[in-house]
């Protein structure tokens, strides 16, 4: 082929200029896809509880991700401060992942437990009142409006064809007795969803409004779930330096 | 702008030409960029030996360049660990080796060593102490208790106080550091016609009310139930946690937010009373270090002013 002919061709030069750019994308990202060593085994992590889930749809929803990142990168600053460095493993059934780019506030990877429930939720409602030079805007709405979880089953479908494993097969429900425990895997059913919901938000006082569920339920759930899945108690130091 | 010319003193084109008259010149690339193109090549071939680099199959390679690092063996002796270069295990060996980290761990070595009683008589290892506690504080404790560890009233205790709940010695603030608090007060069931003169009773004990004659003793017959935690006097009791309701400090009732009303007192203490109290602190033991939690214990209690 001549080069005058790709010159003079529009067409032919859009399609052949996409070819060669997207080879650096590629070799960067279809490896990821193949190498095995790329989510880390580890025990612990699992799929989100139907109120962990909805709490993770408002911490998308309200953008914490925009000043919030959930990675803690592997140097000595961030371990001190924030604890083990973040696993791919721990974000594999997040979709989208919520690593983040910018730390205007802390990073959240390990926040779960790190504060007390009441604490979360007088912090989300008036971050002022607690941190007086914090510059994080209050969300106050969030103890005041009920938690919309009418779709929580199409939720965790939709999550579920992009490869969470949520059951509806009692195959499927079988696989998760297997990986998480019969406990976890109730909870992980889909059919369950409403019910388990319901007792999660009702088994922990969450918000400090017990009997109503609130969006703060769902959200302080999450975060006081975050970074607590895996026991690196169990694993010695650099045993994760086999997995790069 | 001159243009180079070739042998035959016509300056090179493309041999394109648009529109009858516009050609395209085709002169060499300035020599310095053409080096630092070469040398950018050279650079990546060099990078791709040493370090990892090309992905095949379901691996990569993984470059010739290593980080050393020890582990604990099965025995509980050093191991050491050679794995290809990567983030993780230079951070590995970073927290092990780097200067910094080693000049902590020496002085970290020696808080592990000594008895609370010995840090308090060296003062380079209490600076040390205080300054890694004064860091952990603001990361894990500020949150609550505030930046100065001066709590918020009603939710979060005043650590700069010199008045404590449970005591404190050492042994007490790092089993309270590690396993955390569960800080309750049940909720009080008194009767209408009782509950002012208890308040009042409450108050006087800290000299915030007077109190006399018959309300005294109704007061004083109604604090009876208060008196297993709080004892008698009301002087408190350390090990529930009880505070002393003698001492004019509040941590729960914003007494002195009512500056002197005593109505306003009243309401406070009434409404502690008729609700308890559930205050919950987290347990760091399996987030901090057991010399990380003994650092933070001196930072505590010196807040207090001891």
């Amino acid at each position: 082929m001549k080069h005058e002919s790709i010159e003079i061709n529009s067409g032919l030069l859009i399609v052949l200029t996409l070819m060669v750019i997207s080879i650096g994308g590629l070799v960067e990202i279809v490896p990821l896809f193949h190498i095995e060593e790329t989510v880390e085994e580890v025990d612990g992590v699992r799929p989100y509880t139907p109120l962990e889930l909805r709490g993770r749809d408002i911490y998308v929803r309200e953008g914490c991700y925009t000043c919030h990142s959930q990675m803690i990168r592997p140097f000595r600053d961030e371990m001190l401060r924030y604890g083990h460095y973040s696993l791919a493993a721990e974000s594999q059934y997040d979709h989208p992942f919520q690593w983040g780019s910018k730390r205007t506030g802390p990073d959240l990877a390990r926040v779960g437990g790190k504060y007390s429930n009441e604490w979360q939720t007088q912090h989300l409602v008036d971050p002022q009142s607690l941190v007086p030079e914090s510059i994080m805007p209050g969300y106050p709405w969030l103890l005041e409006d009920e938690l919309d979880y009418s779709q929580i089953e199409e939720r965790m479908v939709a999550l579920k064809r992009v490869g969470v494993p949520y059951s509806q097969s009692q195959a499927e429900y079988d696989a998760n007795v297997e990986k998480f425990g019969q406990e976890m895997a109730d909870k992980l059913h889909v059919s369950n969803a409403t019910q388990v919901l319901e007792d999660q938000a009702a088994a922990e006082d969450w918000d400090g409004k017990p009997g109503q569920i609130t969006e703060m339920d769902a959200l302080v759930a999450y975060l006081q779930m975050l970074g607590t899945m895996v026991d690196f108690s169990k694993y010695e130091d650099g045993h994760f330096n086999q997995f790069r | 702008m001159s243009q180079p010319e070739n042998k035959q003193g016509q300056v090179e084109t493309t041999g394109h030409v648009w529109d009858g008259d516009l050609r395209e010149y085709n002169n060499p690339l300035p020599r310095w960029w053409l080096w630092a193109f070469y040398i950018t090549i050279i650079f990546s071939v060099i990078y791709w030996i040493l370090y990892p680099a090309w992905p095949y199959g379901d691996t990569y390679t993984k470059g010739i360049s290593t980080v050393e690092y020890t582990v604990e063996g099965e025995n509980g002796e050093e191991k050491t660990v050679t794995e290809h270069w990567n983030t993780r295990a230079l951070f590995t060996k970073n927290m092990q080796s780097s200067p910094s980290a080693l000049a902590q761990q020496e002085w970290v070595n020696k808080v592990k060593d000594m008895s609370f009683e010995e840090i308090e008589q060296d003062p380079d290892t209490l600076q040390f102490a205080m300054s890694v506690g004064h860091g952990t504080f603001g990361d894990y404790c500020a949150a609550c208790h505030g930046a100065g560890g001066q709590g918020k009233i009603g939710l979060f205790p005043n650590l700069a106080d010199n008045a404590w709940l449970y005591g404190n010695s050492y042994e007490t603030i790092v089993s309270k550091i590690a396993g955390g608090i569960n800080g309750m007060m049940p909720a009080q069931n008194v009767a209408e016609d009782k509950i002012d003169d208890l308040a009042k009773y409450v108050l006087s004990l800290s000299g915030n009310a007077e109190i006399s004659g018959e309300a005294a003793s109704r007061g004083k017959q109604a604090f009876a139930s208060c008196a297993g935690c709080h004892g008698q006097n009301g002087k408190g009791n350390e090990a529930m946690g009880a505070p002393n309701l003698t001492d004019a400090i509040w941590d729960v009732a914003d007494v002195p937010g009512c500056k002197g009303d005593t109505a306003c007192q009243m309401e406070e203490i009434k409404h502690v009373v008729n609700n308890g109290i559930q205050r919950q602190m987290p347990g760091f033991g399996d987030r901090l270090t057991d010399t990380q939690i003994r650092m933070l214990a001196i930072y505590v209690r010196q807040l207090g002013g001891n």
